[in-house]
């Protein structure tokens, strides 16, 4: 049951953004960085994790889970450290991303030759 | 021939396309992305005893490595051109915009080149992400506490 509630949600999330890349001019970079400011934003009301809990892995692979994880990092942080924290935990949780994005992506480039 | 009469032409003449085809391709696309991952979660949970807020990690690191490999063998890019939003969404479409970029400027060097580069699709995300995280985790200190 918790597939068909992934495979819903993330294809809702998909089918608007397709929505959205078809009746205005904004490009995919517009798309990406509007849903992480609007996972951020879901955080903050509270309603992502809920969405976690109900779709699973369909809620966290989209990029709004990049918003969402940077708020909690940073309301983790604040709890644990104050002031600092909210510097330094933001980026905790997205690290594992963040790290293995530039990680993967530098050695396959170094290896492989682009298509033209 | 004025601008509007130009402006027809060119309306007349870009093929158009079917909007409600690429509607349907990105919602079953990006929702099988959402049962790739959650299939990975599970599979972690009952085989390997992972926890399940780590197994969401692993889950991004995996989906993360297969899209920078697609990426780079060249199927990504048919892929990406025929689903859109299917796979621009999900975190493929972050490793596809680093690894692309990368790729593209690769002949300028190490560090005119991809270095200069690396970020150049993705860079927006990072950044409004921290900036709108920033500003609505101060807001949560103010009203949560």
């Amino acid at each position: 049951m918790n597939f068909l509630n992934a495979f819903i949600v993330a294809g809702i999330a998909c089918f608007i953004g397709q929505l959205i890349l078809d009746n205005t001019k904004l490009t995919p970079g517009h798309l990406t960085s509007l849903f992480t400011v609007v996972g951020a934003f879901l955080g903050f009301i509270g309603v992502y994790e809920k969405l976690i809990s109900y779709a699973g892995g369909g809620a966290t692979v989209l990029i709004s889970n990049f918003g969402y994880l940077l708020y909690k990092g940073a309301m983790t942080g604040f709890q644990e450290q104050g002031i600092l924290g909210l510097f330094g935990g933001m980026l905790a949780t997205t690290s594992v991303a963040l790290v293995s994005v530039v990680v993967f992506s530098f050695i396959l480039i170094l290896i492989f030759k682009p298509k033209d | 021939m004025n601008k509007d009469e130009y402006q027809k032409l060119v309306d007349q003449l870009t093929p158009k396309e079917k909007k409600g085809k690429h509607l349907f391709w990105a919602f079953l696309v990006g929702g099988l992305m959402g049962v790739l991952a959650e299939a990975i979660v599970v599979i972690l949970m009952e085989c390997f005893a992972v926890a399940r807020t780590d197994a969401y990690q692993y889950a991004c690191l995996l989906i993360i490595l297969f899209a920078c490999f697609l990426t780079a063998l060249g199927f990504f890019d048919n892929w990406v051109s025929k689903a859109k939003a299917g796979l621009i969404l999900p975190t493929t479409g972050f490793a596809h915009a680093v690894i692309s970029a990368g790729l593209d400027y690769k002949k300028d060097g190490l560090i005119t080149g991809i270095g200069s580069n690396f970020f150049k699709l993705s860079g927006s995300v990072i950044l409004y992400g921290i900036i709108s995280a920033f500003f609505f985790s101060v807001l949560g200190v103010i009203i949560y506490g």
